[in-house]
């Protein structure tokens, strides 16, 4: 822990501190507005209260420590990151668009091979639907799960 | 002695072939997912829940258990050959174990983590057997408050006394209880912040805040980091037997392991991280050849391999006979037995002592499988290595997204999945550690009924809560481990456990 230099205020930790106030301002309109009253002793709005009070003085040490903290996360590979998110936005999309659990989970399979640096497109898209087509029948099948229909699912 | 008596019958339902099973694929799976970094037991646990639910409750949870117990075994493996743990237990091992292979005597290295993770288990699993309905009979008196009390202890040993930074380790367990807000509170049957979303009116699902902070939020950081970090596996040169000598210089600090291991695992401090630095220590102080430390002194792999597996044991003695989670593993457990309507604590010993025996006796079979798992097929599981890591995140999303959507089958839960996935990623990215995060969730909702049924118990006063010497004291504890690690800075140096 050094003392606060030139360089001011770590912004992470100022941008944490703040996002915990609002959550904390959150939590106590959400119990705030509660209705029902315990009998005897604390209701359900209590805790409620206390985590709003716990998440502020957090927040607050956040603001402090946002003058004290000097570590740096160190480099980041941002576009890997964004392979991974869009891996799980296809499936999250196939999902909603009622493409089915195979074709979600093969492109989700194909974006995250990516984001870890393949480029060989055409066998990963053949790995991952092999994959996916091996849980999907293994779990709706023999398990009796079940996971998401789509046109293709339909064909078992 | 009639656990005695109960044991030998847990050893007749483990010794039931589906149950051997059960607790051949948990160990399998265990030392998998110990060798292969950054997937450690509680994920893979958290992976599993949502596919065995509707499996035998026994079989399932002797399959978790083998899981816990081999994660710690296979760890070793990785942090030995590769200079990267396994799992976060195992970060004291890479040390020494490092060291040694790099100087032809992987094999040795390995064989004394094997051993010795099997003598720790051992001892400390009989201590499970025996200490555990002891504790039961005290617990079967705990009242309410008590266990408020122990919650307390809980939380702030799992989030403030040993993490990197108390404010850090507090925000995590903020954010857990916040999270355990969420839905309808059971007395009253008050919503609370649900906003109007009605997935989120039965609660945060611990599978998929489990699954999305340690299974997403690993992939993720990997995946922003794997660029810059490349580390290639150490061949295993020479004998894998250990000489005469190796011998000599590892049964005392095999012993000494376990003794550290076992209790600090046992009690609320959780995590089997803070044993493995005391065990290293206290060997670097008591061996005859100091100066061979960080040269590749084999009692530096000898006593904390020991130590991680012995803690293991002991997190089991408060998460079954208290339902008390200590680690994010013990957590994530502790959803398992939930998910079949069971809940860990004195009763569990009471109403179904079959299963909580049977639990037992697996352990002890589960550890007789992982020695000979990881000594003479040591060489198998060095090939997991090379599993191309792009197909193996790659198939750890697709396994762990597919977890949550055939338990849950909606996109709002996978979206909330990829959510938490965000927030562990961030909260990797910061150093805030996520165990906190896991138990807050699961014990804030049962702290808070705790305390309520206490004060109903008062009508209303908070005295209560001091008046029972058991809870006056629990609560002093745990105000004095909250403040503790302002007053000594020294502390800070033990880094939160995750698994």
């Amino acid at each position: 822990m050094s003392t606060p230099t030139a360089k001011g205020l770590h912004k992470p930790t100022l941008v944490i501190g703040i996002a915990l106030f609002a959550l904390a301002f959150i939590t106590w309109r959400d119990a705030s507005a509660m209705q029902i009253r315990a009998t005897y002793g604390m209701g359900a709005d209590a805790a409620s209260y206390f985590v709003a009070l716990f998440l502020a003085v957090m927040g607050a040490g956040h603001l402090v420590a946002a003058f004290r903290w000097q570590d740096d996360p160190g480099p980041t590979d941002w576009k890997a990151v964004g392979w991974v998110a869009l891996g799980l936005a296809s499936l999250i999309a196939a999902l909603w668009f009622g493409a089915g659990f195979i074709a979600g989970s093969t492109l989700l399979f194909v974006f995250t091979a990516r984001a870890f640096g393949r480029r060989a497109w055409l066998a990963d898209l053949a790995l991952g639907f092999v994959l996916s087509l091996g849980i999907f029948l293994l779990f709706n099948k023999l398990l009796t799960l079940s996971l998401p229909m789509g046109p293709l699912e339909r064909l078992f | 002695m009639e656990s005695l008596a109960f044991l030998m019958q847990g050893f007749g339902t483990a010794l039931d072939p589906m149950n051997l099973a059960f607790a051949a694929i948990g160990v399998l799976l265990g030392t998998a997912v110990g060798v292969l970094p950054g997937i450690g037991p509680a994920l893979t646990v958290a992976l599993l829940l949502p596919i065995t639910f509707k499996l035998d409750p026994g079989g399932s949870l002797i399959m978790f258990a083998g899981i816990y117990y081999g994660g710690m075994y296979g760890g070793s493996t990785t942090a030995i050959l590769l200079n990267t743990p396994g799992e976060s237990a195992s970060v004291v091992t890479a040390l020494e174990g490092n060291q040694m292979a790099r100087r032809g005597r992987g094999g040795p290295a390995l064989a004394t983590a094997a051993i010795g993770s099997f003598v720790a288990t051992l001892i400390a699993t009989a201590g499970l057997a025996f200490f555990a309905p002891m504790l039961v009979k005290v617990a079967i008196q705990f009242g309410p408050w008590d266990y408020f009390g122990l919650m307390l202890i809980a939380f702030v040993t799992v989030s403030a006394t040993f993490g990197s930074s108390p404010l850090r380790g507090l925000t995590s367990l903020g954010l857990g209880l916040w999270l355990g807000l969420v839905g309808i509170d059971q007395l009253t049957g008050q919503t609370r912040l649900a906003f109007g979303v009605p997935n989120l009116l039965d609660g945060i699902e611990v599978t998929t805040l489990a699954v999305g902070l340690f299974a997403l939020g690993e992939a993720l950081h990997v995946a922003s980091r794997h660029l810059f970090s490349d580390e290639k596996p150490i061949a295993i040169k020479g004998s894998v037997w250990m000489s005469r000598e190796d011998w000599k210089r590892s049964w005392k600090p095999w012993l000494r392991g376990t003794a550290i291991g076992f209790p600090i695992g046992a009690l609320p401090a959780g995590g089997a991280e803070i044993p493995t630095f005391l065990s290293y220590t206290t060997e670097r102080k008591l061996a005859a050849k100091p100066e061979e430390f960080g040269q590749g002194a084999i009692e530096g792999v000898a006593g904390p391999e020991s130590a991680n597996n012995a803690s293991a044991a002991g997190t089991l003695v408060p998460l079954l006979t208290l339902g008390l989670p200590t680690s994010a593993t013990a957590a994530v457990m502790l959803a398992g037995f939930q998910q079949y309507n069971l809940q860990p604590g004195p009763l569990l010993f009471v109403q179904h002592p079959d299963l909580v025996w049977g639990l037992v006796a697996s352990l002890f079979i589960a550890n007789v499988m992982l020695l000979i798992l990881n000594l003479p097929l040591v060489g198998l599981w060095v090939r997991l290595l090379k599993i191309p890591l792009p197909w193996l995140y790659a198939g750890i999303l697709v396994f762990a997204c597919m977890g949550t959507i055939a338990a849950n089958p909606s996109v709002v839960e996978l979206m909330m999945l990829v959510a938490f996935g965000v927030l562990g990623f961030l909260m990797r990215r910061y150093d805030y550690p996520i165990a906190p995060v896991v138990v807050g969730l699961i014990l804030g909702p049962m702290a808070d009924s705790a305390l309520r049924r206490s004060l109903q118990m008062s009508l209303g006063d908070p005295m209560i809560l001091l008046q029972h010497p058991g809870s006056a004291i629990m609560i002093a504890i745990a105000a004095i481990a909250l403040v503790a690690p302002f007053a000594f800075k020294g502390l800070a140096r033990f880094r939160q456990d995750e698994d």
